[in-house]
Order: structure tokens, then C-alpha cells, then sequence
């Protein structure tokens, strides 16, 4: 296979052997990135120059010897929401087109010290709103398996460029499945982490209480080896866990005999692909066939996930974007002659529709008078729906759902009503609200030749049985599509 | 739950510091309402007696030691600044 479509842990084992070296890795990303042009639109920048000069040194510090660990010379693209020090971090928006972080997020540390190699900046729905890349100030990103369709979002741009092979692996961020659903719908792995498992320290914060970083990968093997680095207290950040990482690689076995499987219902219902729906059945037989024990299970606040979600995220969006004013740094509005005038016009001209639409239901949700009815009310059913898991996961390990209700839809499709694009992400939203663990890994094709993805959601901190399902059910599945492009 | 006039959206976005041309506060008021009348269903749950959650984790206050350590040079500080002046932000004047 060509390099470009190799994983971490191959290109690992390649160096090892001295097989490769890292310089010419980056140099067929560089040459597939190249000829698939700007058919995708998945990065919004590159840094080819110092991804060959790091390269160069990756391949000095080989040859002097040093140990090979895991992603050393790997070229990993990076979600433009995580801030990488002196290189532009713009979250595909206007108001920060030209911002340039002068520190990293503490993930870019963790790989910097592993000595990775940063292809350049995905593209992303800007502010991570959205579920199809649309929403992006600099275009649209494309799917690799169709390129008149969506790749997913608000990870469109990290989820495109590791299907497409312009780079092994990414980082993207998910906060009611902004990881998961673009990983489905482009056939690759995405693991949203337990909340507080990876430090938010330096991502640009969308919805607080539900964000978190987590990676975008070719296999389950990878995504662990990811897990591994990027998992992990940081004092930076006061919502990170303090409790000791394990290693998410030792859960890398093909053993799931006696596992205990829910399948809620909730996600199965109405709105869900018959060709989705198949496959997840389909897959469900293969984990019975492995000894699993599957049930259907019932959880019922989960049919108000959504609007939850909706008022919690854009309540706590609507807080975080008020530091974007033009004062300190991004977009300004240079003729407004007043101060509240300059916030205003740089806010209007800076931000584009659906954030500024977040930040009016979520300013309104907030607002006097509204207050107990929406975002207090929200607060209280997500209480309800945290309970619904727990019970759950009293007699079950993991569960099992789709992660996506349709496979890949048209550009321009869901653009012009917001509710039905929000439905996109019904699958994946109950997760982020009750901060568990969960991955989408690729459960086939549809018979238009589309990826379709199966979720796998674990309880708060059992990564591992999420990780040995994903890893099990992956080599029975034996997935190995990749796109024509 | 009550429809949203179009008064009412321009008062959310002067509170959000935001501005909408006569046109787009037709077509966001409409949106507005739309996703409103979708979330309101969480007013027929019941949840009497549950508590709000605003947080996954059972954290606390986090505390650390108050010792003085590297921070952000003024330099870097205003290296993103739209404007500056006298080793500050600059903005126009205060109305």
C-alpha cells in the first residue's frame, strides 16, 4: 500500500527496521496532499517547510540512536482550534482569521515532546459548530469517498485528511460529536475521551463543560497510542481528572467473550438509515458470535438530549465568545467611533451565521426571565440523562448505537434549516452531556460506496472496555475501504 | 412557551453585542423560534426534586500554591492587538 495510507504504528515498525526514513514519510504526505489539491479543502494551512526541516532532525536523532516511540516523526494534521505557538490558530473564523497563538494547548506539548511532525491546520465548521464543515470562513471541506458530499463536522477538516491519506493521523475536538460523526462519515476511527481525561488547556472553548480533544485515527491501534500521550492530569486546566492513566494500548485485545452489550432504542429508532441500521445489526451478530451478550435497553430521557444540548451548548458559547471583542486580539471593526460600536460591528462582521446564531439562543436561554425555564430546566433533564446511563451501565460494559443516523449527505443539503442539521448529531450528542467515553469505528460501506460507523460508548473512565469492544469488533468487521479519490 | 417578536431578538443582540441588518432580523427571528419551539420539550419533563448539573465531574474549587512564576511577557501580550498604545490595548472612547 502507499505509504501516504499506512498507520502510525506500520510507519513505526518501518523506522524501526530502517526500512523508511521519516524525511521520506513527510515527503509522500507533502505529494499526496499535493495531488489530491484542493479537491478536499481539509487544511486551511500547511507547514511543509518545518515539517521537512523537523523531519530532517527526526531522522538525525534515528540515526544517533535514540529510541523509536510512538508518532516520533508521524505527521499528525491539527484541528485549527488547538493552539499551536506561533502558528495561526484561526477556529475557521473570520474574527480570528489572523491570531497567532503565543503558547501551545498542552496536547501540542505532549506531542511536541514526542517529537511529531505537524502537517498543518485542519479546516473545521468555525468555532466547532457544526456537522457538515459548511460553516468554515475559508469553504467548505469536502468528503474523500464523494466530493459533492460533507465530510461531517465540526472535525470535517482532521476526519477528511486522515481518509484521504494527506495525513496519518489528527486531533480534533468533539463536543456533541464533532469527532465521532466526521470520523463515520469518512471511514475513519475517532475516540471522544472521558470529559476531563485530556487537558482543554489551550483549545478554544466552545461549550465548556462539554468539549473535549481526542484523536482521529486509521485504526483502533493508533487511536490508544494517541490516548496514551494525550491523556493525562494537567494543573492548567482545573476540569482535568487527577487519576492515573493506564495503558490504553494493553487493552488491545481480541477478547470479548462474556461482554455484556446494550443497544438503546432511543438511537435506534426513527430518522435511522435502513443500510445504517443493517450495519449495526450486522455487527451486533459478529459481537454475539465473539460471546458477547446483547440486549435491547431503554433510556428514555435520552429523546431530550438534543434540546439539552442545544441550551447548555449555546448558553456556555455564547459566555465563552464574549471574549471575542477586538480589544486584545482578533478581527476589529477599525471605523467604529465608540467603544460599544466597535465591539458590535467587529462581533457582526467577525463571527459568521450559525455562531452568531449559537450566541443569540444561548444569550436568550441565559436572559432574565428565561433563565429557570431553559437553561436551568436543561441543567436538571441532563441530571436525568446522566441517571439513564448509570443505570445502564449497571448491567452492561459497553453500548452500542450508530454514530451517525444517514451516511455522508449532500453539500448544501441540511444548510438551510439548522434544526434538521442538528439532528445529524442525535446519535452522538447523549455522550458529551454525560461525559463518557466513546468511539466510532467504520462498520462497512453503504451501497453507494459510503462509510457508515458504529459508536461503541463506554461508562466515565472504562476506555478500556470501549477500547477492546472497538478493537475486537474492528478486526471481525475487517474494514479496509479506502476512498477512490 | 411565548413566540419571540422581532423586539425581542434585536434586545438579545444588543445583550450579545451583536448587530443584525433589518433582513437578516426577519430570517434569524424565524430561526430563532423555530429551535426554541424544538427545545422547549424539556418543560414536560418532569424534575421535581432532581438537581441542575452543570458539571460531569464532582469537582471542587481547584487551589494551588500562590507562588509567583513565569507568566506572559508584556511584549507577547500585545503581539494579537488590533490597536495599542503606551504599552497597552488601545480601543476608541468609552461612550
Amino acid at each position: 500500500m502507499e505509504i501516504h495510507y499506512l498507520t502510525a504504528h506500520q510507519l513505526k515498525d518501518m523506522l524501526e527496521k530502517r526500512q523508511i526514513s521519516c524525511t521520506e514519510i513527510v515527503k509522500s504526505v507533502y505529494l499526496r496532499i499535493e495531488e489530491v489539491g484542493d479537491r478536499l479543502n481539509s487544511y486551511v494551512r500547511l507547514e511543509k517547510e518545518s515539517a521537512l526541516s523537523r523531519a530532517g532532525e527526526v531522522d538525525k536523532l534515528i540515526s544517533a540512536g535514540s529510541d523509536i516511540e510512538d508518532f516520533m516523526g508521524i505527521p499528525i494534521a491539527v484541528k485549527d482550534n488547538i493552539c499551536t505557538k506561533n502558528i495561526t490558530t484561526t477556529c475557521a473564523s473570520r474574527i480570528l482569521e489572523n491570531y497567532i497563538p503565543i503558547y501551545n494547548a498542552t496536547v501540542i506539548d505532549r506531542l511536541e515532546s514526542r517529537n511529531y511532525i505537524l502537517t498543518g491546520k485542519a479546516n473545521m465548521d468555525e468555532f466547532a459548530m457544526g456537522s457538515s464543515n459548511e460553516n468554515s470562513y475559508f469553504g467548505a471541506v469536502k468528503n474523500p469517498w464523494d466530493t459533492d458530499r460533507v465530510p461531517g463536522g465540526s472535525s470535517g477538516g482532521p476526519a477528511a485528511c486522515v481518509a484521504a491519506g494527506e495525513a496519518v493521523c489528527s486531533l480534533g475536538s468533539d463536543t456533541g460529536g464533532s469527532i465521532r460523526q466526521p470520523a463515520s462519515l469518512c471511514g475513519v476511527v475517532g475516540f471522544k475521551p472521558t470529559y476531563g481525561m485530556v487537558s482543554r488547556y489551550g483549545l478554544v472553548a466552545f461549550a465548556s463543560s462539554l468539549d473535549q480533544i481526542g484523536p482521529l485515527t486509521r485504526d483502533v491501534e493508533d487511536c490508544a497510542a494517541m490516548l496514551n500521550i494525550i491523556c493525562g492530569y494537567d494543573r492548567k486546566d482545573s476540569t482535568s481528572i487527577n487519576v492515573e492513566v493506564p495503558d490504553y494500548k494493553s487493552f488491545l485485545k481480541a477478547d470479548i467473550k462474556g461482554m455484556k452489550i446494550g443497544v438503546p432504542k432511543e438511537l435506534m429508532v426513527e430518522g435511522i438509515d435502513r443500510e445504517v441500521k443493517e450495519a449495526v445489526y450486522r455487527t451486533i451478530k459478529l459481537a454475539e458470535d465473539m460471546g458477547c451478550i446483547v440486549e435491547e435497553i431503554s433510556l428514555p430521557s435520552l429523546e431530550y438530549a438534543l434540546s439539552v444540548y442545544y441550551i447548555i451548548a449555546s448558553s456556555e458559547a455564547s459566555s465563552n465568545l464574549s471574549r471575542f471583542d477586538g480589544v486584545r486580539y482578533g478581527y476589529r471593526n477599525m471605523e467604529a467611533r465608540t467603544l460599544r460600536e466597535m465591539y458590535r460591528r467587529s462581533r457582526a462582521e467577525g463571527f459568521g451565521d450559525e455562531v452568531k446564531r449559537r450566541i443569540m439562543i444561548g444569550t436568550y436561554c441565559l436572559s432574565a426571565g428565561y433563565y429557570d425555564a431553559y437553561y436551568e430546566k436543561a441543567q436538571r433533564v441532563r441530571t436525568l440523562i446522566m441517571g439513564d446511563f448509570k443505570k445502564a451501565f449497571e448491567k452492561f460494559d459497553i453500548l452500542i448505537s450508530p454514530t451517525s443516523p444517514t451516511t455522508a449527505f449532500k453539500i448544501g443539503e441540511k444548510m438551510k434549516d439548522p434544526l434538521t442539521m442538528y439532528l445529524s448529531d442525535i446519535c452522538t450528542i447523549p455522550v458529551n452531556l454525560a461525559g463518557l467515553p466513546a468511539i466510532s469505528i467504520p462498520a462497512g460501506l453503504s451501497g453507494s460506496k459510503l462509510p457508515i460507523g458504529l459508536q461503541i460508548i463506554g461508562n466515565v473512565l472504562r476506555e478500556d472496555n470501549v477500547l477492546k469492544a472497538a478493537y475486537s469488533l474492528e478486526k471481525a468487521i475487517g474494514f479496509t475501504g479506502k476512498p477512490g479519490l | 412557551m411565548e413566540s419571540i417578536s422581532k423586539d425581542n431578538v434585536k434586545h438579545i443582540a444588543e445583550l450579545a453585542e451583536l448587530e443584525f441588518s433589518e433582513k437578516d432580523i426577519e430570517k434569524i427571528t424565524s430561526q430563532i423560534e423555530r429551535i426554541l419551539d424544538h427545545v422547549a420539550n424539556v418543560s414536560s419533563v418532569n424534575t421535581e426534586g432532581i438537581l441542575p448539573t452543570s458539571h460531569v465531574l464532582n469537582i471542587k474549587n481547584v487551589f494551588r500554591e500562590d507562588m509567583a512564576e513565569e507568566s506572559v511577557t508584556q511584549e507577547s501580550a500585545l503581539k494579537n492587538a488590533p490597536d495599542e498604545a503606551n504599552d497597552g490595548f488601545k480601543v476608541p472612547k468609552i461612550d
